[in-house]
């Protein structure tokens, strides 16, 4: 791609190369979803080829069906997910601008710890934690995963937000200043505005590990009614792990939901970042 | 959102409701952990309502977890007091182990005891047999499963000794239609499980063996010890292309399709291949070296159920317990679950005959328990988990038999006291 | 940096109203229960008798060869993780953003759609569908490399010592290049138009462009991104756990120090957790990931400029 190239050269090469990236990225996914249309016999004779009426099965989804309660544990996640991003973009971006906009002894010294949660896995803290949420009475509710959640997003959301916050512009916050707007204000209004497309990659950074968590539901809520779709369906692997169209049909069904949340949500993301370039 | 939590409760409830049937307000629940999530259908269908019939008043959920995060899950919730009434029960030291931190009950007087033999109970007790902290359950038997259909088309007899065993694989490899051995080292535990402790009981003679290594009077390096890994290096060339990447269940689809004859096996294969295979299947216990020499083979008491030392509910996990050894419970569970053979004195009728061909195998074999259950993996390096790799090693080829088993051995003798005498 | 009119006040309650959520929340639900544990390095015992014996048990880890043998073949298969990260998906996200962030490319919202799909995924899911795609049973990968006529190189990655650990890294790259993609096409689009416009001005175009302003700009970004990468890969368990299981095989060529721990905190199978050495690896991993992180934060990070728009 050196510069002598033509335009239209440099444009297909361009797009060669991302078709290829999207092809890997999109492969193994879809190899997923059409297998787990097919029969078993099909499945392991020919897994490249799409399946033709003889087959065609639907099987697998019967059996994910009549097993477990996927809707519900759809919705599990999906209260615990909004809610945790919700608190720790909030409290994160709060904390940040106070760490970025103000110099006050300790400072540095806050920074850090708040960025200590980063270094180790919130997960040697599970017995503390348990034995808090037992104390609490909340073992079992999505309370306590939201809690887990909250906490374990904060440090990774200060610590790119605040990167970010240092780079909104001074004249603005000063003229805000000399308007007589309060430091609350001009959080809200002059600066979170601004940080929005920090805000939305701290979002999907948030929200994938909260979505994907396996240990915090199955030590915290392993309940019925309080399961989450990842332990849901990992449930439902060790079940039926040899039953390939039950487990491709269940993972094209955990796979699905989270493909179209994200197809909704990167629109949001995008506009976010791209308002925030453009100003 | 407070629509949504209003949602999530009232499915919360009705969730409830439905596991509790009509549940008056007095009625106790009891909750069982469990590794055992194969099992959840055969509890909630058969198990669960044939107490519940004979004691009203007491409610049974069964609630399983994957079994490679059952003792992690489990420890944690033990430890911070959210653990189920009822414990199943991991054979020795795991279980031990919870025992001495007294978050298992005592049920050494446990009514329905006195039906389980003293080597059935030596899996939940304390070294000196003098309390019992679980009621056992299940024992699981290891040998090989053979697709019938393709032993009668190639023409071939089931092997009785090592040579006959190994003159059928050559036999089944150079046909080309099968895969001589459906066994993978990708997921470790198949090559120490369905392969080292399948056929090592011949070797080291079972008991005697494995009662001599834990007294220091036998070494992991003597050659009834390596030798198993000596036999396990040759199956490397039985087995199926890029057998260091196949799984478990690669293993158990390969058989069950069809596309391998052997598969080497614990009984526990034996419902869920039912379901499975389009084929007759039969199955044979581990050749030994010589005709006429004794069989030895592994009699694993794999399974049993405690009760946990801080339930409000002891009373009622009692009468449940008690129900557990009794003889209907036994009955249930070995016909519902072929392959997991009761532990009980009495015999258990069992109607389905790959079952019954194991439990066969009781008669004119001696049994054994996997050598590296009992005290030996109770220090860092852990002994069984050694074995895994060891194992898996050997037949990868990437480890000779005897390194192998010098490794193990210097593992052993750093922590373990009476090995290191000699 | 002006000066911060801020400080002229006497007490700025704002400052603690802002910050007093997080710290509650984060102190009481992460830092007490994790300091709760890593504490536990310094003592040995039964639970309910635990002693205090100082720094024994690092000097068991470091020292005594049945640890340290295990310790540091999980560090470097740690660091080697790392460097297949750093190596490729760094780099293969910069190049992707790089390409997207030509505003004349048509169908850049399904390219950038769809390559951030693998990291919206769970570990469940990803562990298991490579495990599936690289089965020597199933043969997907096998008849792929087939039609390309290379079938000769397919080998049972995942089962093989050689190979199993770069598998696995590049599977995490797959996963997670998407982030790198965003962060850098976010700052990429956030330079100013005049500024290249005033570079299309000299002349300078194309690959020089990228070269000579864009990468001096987002310097910053690709900054925090290694620091991440590193604090991932250092904190990383779930993708070997899920594919290659505690036992992070074959013979301990995947384990990583987040899969150590597993095994030594909790417990696996017949071995018994041990909290102690368990809390002295996870203090371990700490004192690695602060001593990376505080490089960059005072080594690093002081040194790149930041430009304010």
């Amino acid at each position: 791609m050196s510069r002598a190239r033509s335009s239209p050269w440099r444009s297909v090469a361009a797009h060669a190369a991302l078709i290829t990236y999207t092809a890997i990225a999109l492969f193994p996914v879809i190899v997923i979803v059409i297998n787990s249309f097919k029969t078993r016999q099909a499945i392991f004779r020919s897994p490249l080829s799409l399946p033709d009426a003889e087959t065609f099965s639907l099987v697998g989804y019967q059996t994910v069906m009549t097993q477990g309660d996927f809707f519900l544990y759809f919705q599990n996640s999906l209260i615990v997910t909004v809610a945790s991003l919700f608190f720790v973009l909030l409290f994160g971006a709060m904390a940040a601008f106070a760490l970025a906009e103000y110099r006050f002894r300790g400072n540095p010294l806050m920074g850090l710890y708040l960025a200590l949660g980063i270094m180790i896995p919130i997960r040697l803290g599970t017995v503390a934690i348990l034995q808090l949420m037992v104390a609490s009475g909340l073992v079992n509710t999505l309370t306590a995963l939201i809690l887990v959640y909250t906490a374990q997003g904060l440090p990774l959301a200060v610590f790119i937000l605040s990167e970010f916050m240092k780079q909104v512009s001074e004249d603005l916050k000063n003229a805000g200043r000399i308007d007589g707007l309060s430091e609350y204000r001009i959080f809200f209004r002059l600066v979170l505005p601004l940080v929005r497309p920090a805000m939305a990659t701290v979002g999907v950074f948030t929200m994938i590990p909260i979505w994907n968590d396996l240990w915090f539901p199955l030590i915290l809520a392993p309940a019925e009614a309080t399961k989450t779709i990842t332990l849901g369906a990992q449930i439902f692997l060790g079940q039926f792990v040899t039953n390939w169209n039950a487990v491709l049909s269940a993972l094209s069904l955990a796979i699905l939901p989270v493909l179209i949340l994200y197809l909704i949500f990167s629109r949001q993301l995008i506009r976010g970042i791209t308002a925030g370039a453009v100003k | 959102m407070i629509y949504r939590k209003a949602l999530m409760l009232l499915a919360a409830t009705s969730i409830l409701a439905g596991t509790a049937g009509l549940a008056a307000a007095q009625d106790v629940t009891l909750t069982i952990e469990s590794w055992r999530n194969d099992d959840l259908a055969i509890w909630q269908e058969q198990l669960i309502p044939a107490f519940e019939a004979q004691n009203p008043g007491i409610k049974v959920v069964f609630s399983p977890s994957a079994p490679t995060e059952y003792n992690a899950a489990l420890n944690a919730k033990l430890d911070a007091g959210s653990a189920g009434d009822l414990i199943t029960c991991r054979p020795f030291d795991a279980s031990l182990e919870l025992y001495n931190k007294s978050q298992l009950a005592d049920l050494t007087d446990l009514p329905g005891m006195e039906n389980f033999s003293d080597v059935a109970k030596s899996a939940w007790q304390t070294d000196d047999g003098s309390a019992t902290f679980c009621v056992p359950m299940a024992s699981v038997i290891h040998g090989f499963i053979y697709n019938k259909d393709a032993f009668e088309e190639l023409g071939l007899q089931v092997p009785q000794t090592e040579d006959e065993f190994f003159a059928v694989l050559d036999k089944i490899k150079e046909d080309g239609n099968y895969i001589p051995l459906a066994m993978g080292t990708k997921d470790l535990w198949e090559a120490a499980t369905m392969g080292y402790q399948n056929i090592g009981p011949n070797y080291w003679k079972g008991e005697e063996g494995r009662l001599a290594l834990i007294k220091g009077e036998q070494k992991l390096t003597d050659p009834q010890w390596v030798d198993p890994f000596t036999t396990l290096a040759r199956w490397k060339d039985y087995l199926g292309d890029g057998f260091e990447a196949q799984t478990y269940p690669d293993s158990q689809n390969l058989f069950t399709l069809g596309r391998a004859a052997i598969y080497p096996a614990g009984s526990w294969e034996i419902s869920v291949f039912n379901t499975q295979v389009e084929f007759e299947m039969g199955a044979f216990p581990p050749p030994v070296k010589a005709a006429g020499d004794t069989c030895y083979i592994s009699d694993h008491t794999d399974i049993g159920i405690g009760l946990n030392a801080k339930s409000p509910n002891a009373e009622a996990a009692r009468t449940f317990l008690t129900w557990v050894a009794s003889d209907e419970f036994a009955k249930i569970y070995a016909n519902a679950l072929p392959g997991f053979f009761s532990l009980s004195s009495q015999p258990v009728e069992m109607e389905d005959p790959l079952a019954r061909e194991f439990v066969s195998w009781r008669e004119k074999c001696e049994p054994t328990i996997r050598s590296t259950y009992q005290i030996l993996s109770r220090g860092t390096p852990n002994l069984e988990n050694e074995t895994w790799t060891a194992s898996a090693n050997v037949i990868n080829g990437t480890e000779t038999p005897e390194a192998a088993a010098e490794r193990l051995q210097e593992g052993l003798t750093s922590w373990y006291e009476p090995q290191q005498g000699n | 940096m002006t000066v911060q009119p801020a400080s002229k006040k006497p007490i700025r309650w704002h400052i603690a109203v802002f910050l007093a959520p997080a710290l509650l929340v984060y102190t009481v639900v992460m830092i007490l229960p994790l300091f709760g544990t890593l504490q536990l390095s310094l003592f040995r015992g039964t639970p309910e008798a635990q002693v205090f014996v100082g720094l024994e048990n690092f000097r068991t880890l470091l020292g005594d060869p049945r640890w340290s043998a295990s310790f540091w073949n999980a560090l470097w298969n740690n660091v080697w993780f790392f460097i297949i990260h750093m190596a490729v998906q760094n780099p293969i996200g910069i190049l992707l953003a790089a390409l997207l962030s030509n505003p004349r490319l048509r169908l850049r919202g399904f390219y950038r759609t769809a390559i951030f799909v693998p990291t919206i995924l769970s570990f469940v899911i990803v562990g298991f569908v490579w495990k599936l795609i690289l089965s020597p049973i199933w043969g997907v990968a096998p008849s792929l490399l087939d039609l390309v006529g290379l079938k000769s190189l397919f080998a049972p990655w995942l089962g093989k010592e050689e190979y199993a650990l770069t598998t696995l890294g590049l599977i995490s790259v797959w996963q997670f290049v998407g982030i790198p993609m965003m962060l850098i096409y976010a700052a990429l689009l956030a330079i100013p138009d005049e500024i290249l416009e005033a570079a299309e001005y000299d002349g300078i175009t194309g690959m020089a462009q990228f070269w000579k302003i864009k990468l001096p700009l987002i310097l910053p970004s690709i900054g925090i991104i290694s620091v991440l990468t590193f604090v991932g890969n250092f904190n990383a368990f779930d993708l070997i756990y899920s594919s290659q299981g505690a036992m992070a095989g074959p013979n301990f060529s995947t384990d990583i120090l987040g899969t150590f721990l597993y095994r030594t905190f909790f417990g696996f199978q017949l071995q018994i957790g041990d909290p102690n050495m368990g809390a002295t690896i996870a203090s371990m991993m700490f004192f690695i990931i602060l001593a990376g992180v505080c490089l960059y934060l005072f080594g690093i990070q002081t040194r790149l400029r930041r430009y304010q728009f």
